[in-house]
């Protein structure tokens, strides 16, 4: 009986971690002032074990934060060192290589002390609305022209915020106040986390969550061998075409089930690129792992013993690029991954794994002035949207939704008022899903324009222009993205561009790819889709 | 004068409750819910009811009504064919969501439906901006041929929901009068019904609005018919969202707001309670048969919010279901009644819910055909409930049963005997309820262990001593007549409405004339509402939503209600920062230049009420001996221990008795652990406190 109870108590502790890490991920959500973390989602929270190991992290939170802060603090543990942590502290970094990617990315841990004893971190990351440098895009040639670098470092000393580090930001950076803001309500959320942990800690009469850890990695490795175990065993490789910065990149991944182990393999993918849509292999897999987790075991709660059965390897080239490339927008290729992956994934389970998708975010930055010798307002505006998710084994793609991202779109009510653009348009794109047995999802498109007396640059960061979502299994392509003015003027996927007063920024985004033969399409799906305008059978110049 | 005698129906998913407060006595009863003809079950509850008391309908001074009728036709999908009239470049807002996805590693994830499908929704051109400018003038000559559409196509209801409507209302009126020329059926705008800003949560609350509104006028049309044919003369009130009440024509013009009134009333029942014991900080549990709802309670009020979402399709994740933007009483529910059915997931764990045995099969116990464990099995193993007087012997309960189906979904698994796999079940609905009360506390800048807990509805006194272990709870009341605890809450309801607006200003910007003006008029508008039900004296609580400029969440913080001048933007701004530092721990200090802005200003209009008479609470007494006893599991000590066995009827005020104990009733039966002793109150309740005091 004492044995049984004790694994029940194990049990309820960790509910109780989770909803901890829950309580810090809501602090940061509330709290943050950049659009892409209250609106969207942009984040992530967890809490790790004295080694490093992360324990549990919040459901809040998208993949390519998750899986790459779990290895973040790592580095932040071998920098800072045993001997100079301290209750009250709070470390930091943007360090696109030890951080998650991309110097937009704040991470901050903290230490937590129960007593002089170390426990356990916290650590949060969140991606702040400005570093300085050349703005959100991908035009830099390395990364010292895409902003301040943070280098892992105590933001909190003790208590005592570091005083220089904020006033080198602010001398750095285009928001201070709200990137400083961010600063501020990271660290918050790893106190929040902090003190929840201690009062659970001493309320259960716990010195140590050691015995806790054990328990949770022993249940979640068992859970997560007996899912590989049930996979077939053998290698399979996968490439697909992006659209690059202005010439084609091509990925190859290798997908190898051997003994206990899953490892994907990038080499044969191109090299880095000479601008800022090169990934860190931290980033590369992050979304590796979550493409695996989707298929191979959806229902097993992240942490160290759930992501350490799937490795990664890559040779230096644009999935591993080495410091300096630049890496500001590597979440496009970074989200082209799962793709990759999941179609080296559908050749050894067939039938189970859905077609591609838009992939990559539509994100777009606007910087928004007056037109000279006008007053206006100046704004810097981020605005998150996505097109269509391929079509599943037996259901239609879901339509304008994030896959592999977890962010959220920001209202268009919100958004005009952070600044004078006006927004025309923002709705589903009809004709742009693959055909097939089950239809990919519908891209949208998406009609901007800078409000009257204004003119806008904005960095454009979107694939699938050229290479549009492949089916699977016969399936038909989704639509290919488009970036246009309203006069026709055919605008670059990549790079920070021109909108004057009066014109309009048109959008297209990218449909998912069909499932299956479209001859196996069923009467009334058909009849649904023509009757919703979904498909209107005529040519609505969707073609590139 | 005598007391008016007032009637409180409440229309459940299985349940209709009928709570009658006649010359200083409460009648109660419960009848199934009848589907077909919802006003039949009020009728007959009525009856008994009367016929208890000994009065006709005629003697009715006031009947006060909730429902889930709208919950349900929004759940199901029984609405109105309705058009939906939106702005040229939006139809599919309500589609489109919010663009992620709930479940964030279930490939086959399936969104909710939209309410209206595409191919019933419209839309014109004309745009107002952001400032409430207009940009593009509205399209009239399509909107009469899109009339004519309407009126052809057989649709019975019409919603009208354009960009910014919020910020300048006049587009959408125009569309409205328009369309009602030629078309004969309701229409909602959105302006109206939810003018906040966010247009996918407006529009999807305009577009529910409209669908159920037809279904619900009807109802409440024939409902007072049936009412006046039969004798009563007395006026009918609705009770909304909010925990206020509105007149029907209101509720039939805006029957959105009757969306989650039953709850609602649970949460002024234990309000109700909180003020008469003067306990100002409340945490209310609510447990049923397939849900557990949390709400907290400050200065007998209940938190209030201005959206939620219904119609949760997936393991009640957040956002699978539909938003609805109005003022709403705030509680968190989770899928953790003695209903759910208990299973154990791939790392070995147990799981409780949000799957339910509901009354039919039941419980395994029931021994009606459910074969999987539910919460209610796991309680009768540990010997919190007696097999052979449950429901005052209506039910035999089988204890043999109940350990079958526990073994066979959860101890079998787990090599867990049927004892320990029982307590493993409810340790791990317990911890779920308490981390979701924790967690909304936290939202609500709150510590959870501050509270005093009411606990009612059948299965909480079963959960409700554990679940105070767990937060660190040191009081928890068990009042009487909580298993209709709705339905008593309505006739506690204030005549209130909460009207609120979507207005961005900034502090640097504050003038006091504009903001005089909106508050005058939103007044207006919530007095309106208020004066239909009651002449009493009116008062107005004053709410501005504020934040930094650049966050997205907004605090509430309460304003004085009188005029403001210019220089109160320094008040404002000190308000502001102090409740920031409660939410948030501390407010942003040494930023140059960041603002402060006011988003949303609410004015919440309810008339006065004479308080209720003071109850104090007692927590010594003479102790009370046992006469019979039975082994129960004790949690905290992790083993079964002989506990007293205590009929409620037996308890005088005063009584005390140590635990662990059961305090059984017809109902239900309260669990006394070890560290709680329980005192019977004046009125009947049942308090439990922790041993020794406050720890």
């Amino acid at each position: 009986m004492s044995d049984q109870t004790r694994d029940i108590r194990m049990q309820v502790m960790w509910n109780r971690l989770i909803s901890v890490v829950e309580e810090q991920a809501l602090t940061l959500l509330r709290t943050a002032f950049s659009t892409s973390v209250r609106e969207a989602g942009d984040l992530s929270a967890g809490v790790f074990g004295p080694q490093g190991r992360m324990l549990a992290q919040a459901v809040t939170g998208t993949p390519g934060h998750v899986n790459t802060m779990a290895e973040a603090v790592l580095h932040f543990i071998a920098e800072i060192g045993r001997e100079n942590m301290f209750a009250g502290d709070t470390y930091v970094t943007n360090d696109p290589w030890k951080g998650t990617g991309h110097l937009h990315d704040i991470t901050m841990v903290s230490p937590s002390f129960l007593g002089a004893e170390l426990v356990g971190f916290f650590a949060c990351t969140a991606h702040v609305v400005d570093v300085g440098g050349r703005g959100f895009g991908a035009d830099a040639k390395s990364v010292y022209e895409e902003g301040i670098q943070i280098p892992i470092m105590k933001f909190a000393d003790k208590g005592v915020v570091n005083a220089d580090l904020v006033r080198l930001l602010r001398a750095n950076v285009r928001e201070p106040n709200q990137v400083v803001g961010d600063f501020y309500s990271l660290a918050a959320c790893n106190d929040v986390g902090h003190r929840r942990l201690v009062a659970m800690m001493q309320e259960i009469g716990l010195t140590s969550l050691n015995a806790l850890g054990d328990f949770i990695f022993s249940r979640t490795h068992a859970a997560t061998l007996e899912r590989i175990r049930a996979l077939p065993q053998g290698a399979w490789t996968n490439e697909l075409l992006t659209d690059g910065y202005d010439a084609p990149v091509k990925l190859v991944a290798q997908v190898e089930i051997k003994g206990d182990q899953v490892n994907v393999d990038f080499a044969g993918s191109d090299p880095a690129s000479r601008y800022g849509i090169n990934v860190p292999i931290i980033y590369t897999k992050a979304y590796a792992c979550y493409a695996l987790k989707c298929v191979i075991a959806p229902d097993i709660p992240n942490n160290w013993a759930s992501l350490a059965l799937f490795t990664i390897s890559a040779p230096e080239n644009i999935l591993n690029a080495a410091r300096p490339a630049p890496v500001a927008v590597r979440h496009v290729i970074g989200h082209m991954v799962p793709d990759l992956v999941l179609g080296a994934l559908a050749k050894a389970l067939p039938g189970q794994v859905l077609a591609e998708g838009a992939a990559a975010l539509w994100n777009i930055h606007m910087s928004v002035r007056p037109v000279a010798g006008t007053k206006g307002r100046r704004a810097e505006i981020l605005m998150f949207n996505s097109g269509g998710m391929g079509a599943r084994p037996s259901l239609d793609g879901l339509s304008a939704t994030a896959f592999p991202s977890g962010v959220m779109t920001m209202p268009i009510e919100a958004t005009e008022h952070t600044g004078p653009i006006v927004v025309w348009r923002k709705e589903l794109r009809p004709d742009s899903g693959g055909d097939g047995q089950f239809r990919g999802g519908l891209g949208q498109i998406i009609e901007i324009e800078p409000a009257p007396g204004h003119e806008f640059d904005f960095s454009a960061m979107f694939d699938r222009v050229n290479h549009p979502a492949a089916g699977r299994d016969g399936g038909g392509a989704g639509a290919a993205g488009i970036v246009a003015l309203d006069d026709g003027t055919q605008l670059k996927p990549k790079g920070w561009q021109h909108v004057p007063q009066g014109r309009r920024l048109i959008l297209h985004l990218p449909g998912g790819g069909g499932y299956g033969a479209p001859e196996a399409r069923n009467a009334d799906a058909r009849a649904d889709d023509a009757a919703k305008g979904y498909v209107t059978g005529q040519d609505l110049g969707n073609k590139p | 004068m005598s007391a008016p005698i007032r009637l409180g129906a409440d229309i459940g998913g299985t349940f209709t409750d009928i709570a009658l407060e006649c010359r200083g006595r409460m009648f109660s009863t419960k009848v199934l819910t009848n589907y077909a003809a919802p006003e039949q079950a009020i009728l007959d509850g009525i009856d008994v009811v009367l016929a208890e008391a000994e009065i006709t309908l005629a003697d009715l001074d006031i009947v006060i009504h909730g429902t889930t009728l709208a919950t349900n036709a929004l759940i199901e999908r029984r609405g109105a064919k309705t058009a939906f009239v939106t702005t040229e470049g939006f139809r599919d807002v309500i589609e489109m969501r919010t663009e992620n996805r709930f479940a964030q590693y279930d490939l086959n994830m399936v969104l909710p439906k939209p309410l209206i499908p595409r191919e019933d929704r419209f839309a014109i051109r004309g745009r107002i901006g952001a400032q409430g400018q207009e940009l593009a003038p509205l399209d009239e000559a399509a909107l009469e041929t899109l009339a004519d559409h309407i009126a052809d196509a057989g649709f019975g209801a019409v919603a009208i929901g354009f960009i910014h409507s919020y910020m300048n209302p006049a587009h959408e009126q125009r569309a409205r009068e328009i369309i009602a020329a030629k078309v004969a059926v309701p229409i909602s705008i959105s302006a109206e019904v939810s003018p906040q800003m966010r247009e996918f949560e407006r529009f999807n609350t305009v577009c529910a609005n409209a669908y159920v509104r037809p279904q619900m006028a009807d109802y409440l049309t024939r409902l007072q018919a049936r009412l006046k044919a039969l004798g009563a003369g007395c006026p009918v009130f609705m009770i909304h969202s909010g925990g206020g009440l509105i007149s029907v024509e209101t509720a039939s013009e805006f029957p959105v707001r009757l969306v989650e009134s039953g709850p609602a009333g649970g949460a002024i029942f234990a309000a109700d309670v909180a003020q008469r014991f003067g306990l100002q900080k409340v945490v209310s549990y609510d447990m049923g048969g397939t849900t557990a709802k949390i709400c907290l309670i400050e200065d007998y009020a209940p938190k209030t919010a201005r959206s939620f979402e219904v119609a949760r399709t997936y393991r009640f994740a957040k956002g699978s279901g539909m938003p609805i933007s109005i003022p709403v009483i705030e509680m968190i529910e989770i899928g953790a009644g003695g209903g759910s059915l208990a299973w154990v997931d791939a790392m070995g764990r147990i799981q409780t819910g949000p799957e339910s045995a509901g009354s039919e099969p039941g419980p395994a116990c029931y021994q009606r055909g459910g074969v999987h464990p539910a919460i209610t099995d796991a309680d009768l193993v540990l010997g919190k409930l007696d097999a052979d007087n449950f429901a005052g012997g209506a039910i035999r309960l089988s204890t043999d049963a109940a350990s079958g189906a526990i073994l066979r979904d959860v101890g079998d698994k787990l090599n867990l005997d049927a004892t320990s796999a029982a307590f493993g079940i409810c340790e791990v609905v317990d911890e779920n309820m308490a981390n979701a009360a924790r967690v909304h506390a936290v939202e609500n800048g709150k510590n959870i262990s501050d509270n005093v807990m009411i606990a009612f509805g059948g299965a909480a006194p079963l959960h409700a001593a554990r679940l105070c272990e767990k937060l660190g709870i040191d009081q928890c009341l068990i009042p009487v007549g909580a298993g209709v605890g709705s339905a008593i809450g309505f006739l506690k309801a204030p005549f209130g409405y909460e009207a609120l607006a979507s207005h961005i200003l900034r502090l640097a910007a504050f003038q006091a004339a504009a903001v005089n003006a909106l508050i005058v008029g939103l007044k207006a508008t919530a007095t309106g509402f208020v004066r239909a039900g009651t002449s009493a004296a009116i008062q107005c609580e004053i709410t501005a939503f504020m934040r930094y400029v650049g966050q997205g969440w907004e605090i509430p913080v309460t304003l004085p209600d009188r005029n403001f001048t210019d220089a109160d933007a320094d008040m404002l701004r000190e308000k502001f920062c102090e409740n920031y530092a409660r939410f948030f721990g501390r407010a942003i200090e040494g930023l140059d230049g960041l603002e402060i802005e006011i988003v949303t200003w609410s004015v919440k209009a309810q008339d006065q009420r004479a308080a209720p008479d003071q109850i104090a609470l007692i927590s010594g007494g003479s102790e009370v001996g046992r006469k019979l006893s039975r082994p129960v599991f004790d949690p905290s000590r992790g083993e079964f221990m002989e506990t007293a066995i205590i009929d409620r009827r037996d308890l005088r005020p005063g009584a005390r008795v140590q635990g662990p104990a059961v305090i059984v009733e017809r109902e239900t039966s309260t669990v006394v652990t070890a560290p709680f002793d329980v005192v019977m109150q004046s009125d009947g309740s049942l308090l439990l406190s922790r041993k020794g005091g406050a720890r």
